[in-house]
């Protein structure tokens, strides 16, 4: 019967005169409603605590406080609730201006039955839709939640809590870390945190788009704008409009662009390549480099006035050596990741292998560690991971936690050139032998600087 | 077992409540019958202001009257009836109490400016009458559309609902 009893919508009736209160009450009650009455603002603002009530109709007219101001009240309490202003005839001005401050509608006494009955229909349905849309939005929210940024260490502890505190602001966000930190995964997190998380994040790779290319990317083009552009196109500041834009690899791009991409963010306008119409979008800047930008200005290929206007609040990511006691818990999330993925059982992993992994010198930090990871699933026997399953073994790791310089990026370089070499520079087939993917062997050449004799 | 007692609140016509009696108990499966006497004059009631007659003031008359009356009583009267906040009720009950009073003044078909239609009006009323009589058993408004607990505040409505309660609310009512 409690239960019944909560389950029931609930009208609040505040009114000073006995009689309307009794009579509504009733007229509520035998409609089967949760009915509460209070006789003054006092006793009005106790219930509202005590809530909920779904609509509250409440007399404009009251001793002490009025109406008008007990309406922001309860509105302070309770956003969600339908008020219903209940004027005498004739004082249309003050219900007009409760409709300007949110009351849901008002009604003159005496009221036409037929009228309340509707009214309060309808303040209830409307009620439940706005409800609805909300727990919608919290769903839609944890469903497109991004991914959890894993790790124990104090460091990530502290990327995550400058990610969200950062969140809440419209500040421009530099985030700095060694490829593969995961440095897009904290943009991610700033964006999903934000007061724009229901509009788009967009990610430019400013490292990955041909120069000339970039312009038109960013900031869209005009149909004819140049020998191909056929469409007009938006650019990703127009995409971003309400959101954000991630720009990764910022310390890319050429001084041309450079000098554009500050005017942009400082103005928030723009015009498409090709065109004259001055576009505004309203966007958030988050932007991501593992250039060393400080030296890039020293020798003159970054601008300092953009450097300035990006570098407002920076996030660094330390690199995975930094914090092995990362490591196990990375671990563990990527076997669960792809257990999932290639629909297999969750594996263990053997404590030789966990340590070969926790002792690696991880030059491509998270990316790499969950490369290996994959690589292994995809190898190993139920029910563990054992060493034998890593691309690398115990004399190619380096001995506890003495730094070894570059040795390892050395032997990774001659190993690389040697299989290479044996594959006569078939990357497809020199990847496959090494337990990479091409994209990654690509970059290891063009770091290591090698060359097809 | 409890039972019903009809009385007339003049203004009111006895013919129409002696016709109550049978549907009524058939109904609610108790002895229904009308009070003799002379009826409870409403003229205390009337509001001249709103030139209607307060339901809640008859309800507490009738209440006072019937103090050692065991059972339920249902006052009946052509006067036009109201509660504070809204323009007209066609009647008023208490919930899970002993007192309910309908009016019929504007179940009439010549309330709306048509030809007077004695068969229509005695079928409202009798609707009104299990709708009011059936708040004091407890019952609260039902969404059946066809179930006489249906709440109508116009007479489109009433014609739409039948007499009869639903099966829903023969249960609640049999529970009780």
């Amino acid at each position: 019967m409690i239960e019944n009893q909560k389950m029931k919508p609930g009208i609040l009736i505040v009114d000073d005169e006995l009689s309307v209160r009794d009579s509504l009450s009733k007229w509520f009650k035998e409609d089967g409603y949760r009915v509460g009455t209070a006789e003054n603002a006092n006793r009005a603002l106790t219930l509202m605590n005590e809530g909920p009530w779904d609509v509250i109709l409440l007399d404009i007219k009251m001793p002490g406080m009025d109406g008008l101001e007990l309406q922001m009240r309860l509105k302070e309490i309770d956003r969600g609730a339908s008020i219903i202003m209940v004027t005498a005839f004739g004082a249309v001005d003050s219900a007009v201006q409760a409709l300007k401050e949110g009351a849901f509608d008002y009604v003159t006494k005496p009221v036409d039955p037929e009228h309340l009955t509707h009214l309060v229909e309808n303040a209830l349905r409307t009620k439940k839709l706005s409800d609805e849309n909300w727990r919608l939005r919290q769903q839609m929210s944890e469903l497109s939640g991004v991914e959890e940024i894993v790790g124990v260490s104090l460091q990530m502890k502290k990327v995550v809590d400058l990610a969200r505190i950062v969140a809440q602001t419209d500040t421009t966000v530099m985030i700095r870390g060694e490829s593969g930190t995961g440095k897009e995964m904290v943009a991610r997190t700033i964006h999903a945190n934000s007061s724009r998380r229901y509009f788009p994040i967009i990610t430019v790779n400013c490292g990955a788009v041909p120069e000339t290319l970039l312009e038109s990317e960013l900031f869209g083009h005009e149909k004819g704008a140049f020998t191909g552009a056929q469409y007009r196109r938006k650019g990703k500041f127009e995409m971003a409009e309400g959101g954000t834009i991630f720009l990764d690899e910022i310390g890319t791009i050429s001084q041309k662009m450079q000098v554009q991409l500050l005017r942009v963010i400082e103005t928030k306008q723009f015009t498409r390549v090709g065109g004259n119409d001055l576009i505004s979008s309203d966007f958030r800047v988050v932007c991501a480099t593992n250039r060393n930008l400080e030296a890039a200005i020293a020798d003159g290929s970054f601008r300092e006035d953009l450097y300035y206007r990006l570098n407002v609040f920076t996030i660094s990511i330390p690199p995975l050596r930094e914090r092995r006691e990362d490591i196990p818990p990375l671990v563990d999330h990527f076997i669960k990741k792809y257990a999932t993925l290639m629909n297999k059982p969750a594996m263990e992993i053997n404590p030789e292998a966990m340590d070969l992994l926790v002792r690696n010198r991880w030059q491509g930090n998270v990316r790499e560690l969950e490369n290996v990871i994959e690589r292994a699933m995809v190898l190993a026997k139920p029910p563990a991971i054992r060493a034998e399953d890593l691309p690398f073994q115990l004399s190619q790791v380096q001995s506890g936690s003495a730094p070894t310089g570059d040795s390892l990026n050395e032997m990774e370089k001659l190993h690389i050139a040697k299989i290479l070499g044996k594959f006569n520079w078939n990357i497809t087939r020199s990847a496959q032998a090494l337990g990479i993917d091409r994209v990654t062997l690509y970059s290891k050449i063009s770091r290591y600087g090698l060359k097809k004799p | 077992m409890s039972s019903v007692l009809i009385t007339a609140v003049t203004p009111s016509d006895r013919r129409l409540l002696d016709r109550l009696t049978a549907p009524l108990a058939k109904s609610f499966v108790v002895p229904v019958n009308v009070a003799f006497g002379e009826p409870l004059d409403g003229s205390f009631a009337f509001n001249l202001s709103r030139n209607q007659f307060s339901s809640m003031a008859i309800i507490s008359k009738l209440l006072e009257r019937y103090e050692d009356l065991e059972g339920k009583v249902l006052g009946v009267t052509s006067g036009d009836l109201f509660v504070p906040v809204l323009t007209y009720v066609f009647g008023e009950a208490q919930l899970e109490g002993k007192v309910a009073v309908v009016s019929y003044h504007r179940l009439g078909e010549d309330f709306y400016g048509l030809p007077a239609d004695e068969e229509l009006l005695q079928s409202r009323l009798l609707k009104e009458s299990v709708h009011e009589l059936g708040h004091t058993f407890g019952l609260l408004h039902c969404s059946n559309y066809l179930c006489v607990m249906h709440s109508s505040t116009g007479v489109e409505e009433i014609d739409i609902k039948t007499d009869k309660l639903c099966a829903d609310c023969r249960k609640k009512l049999s529970e009780r």
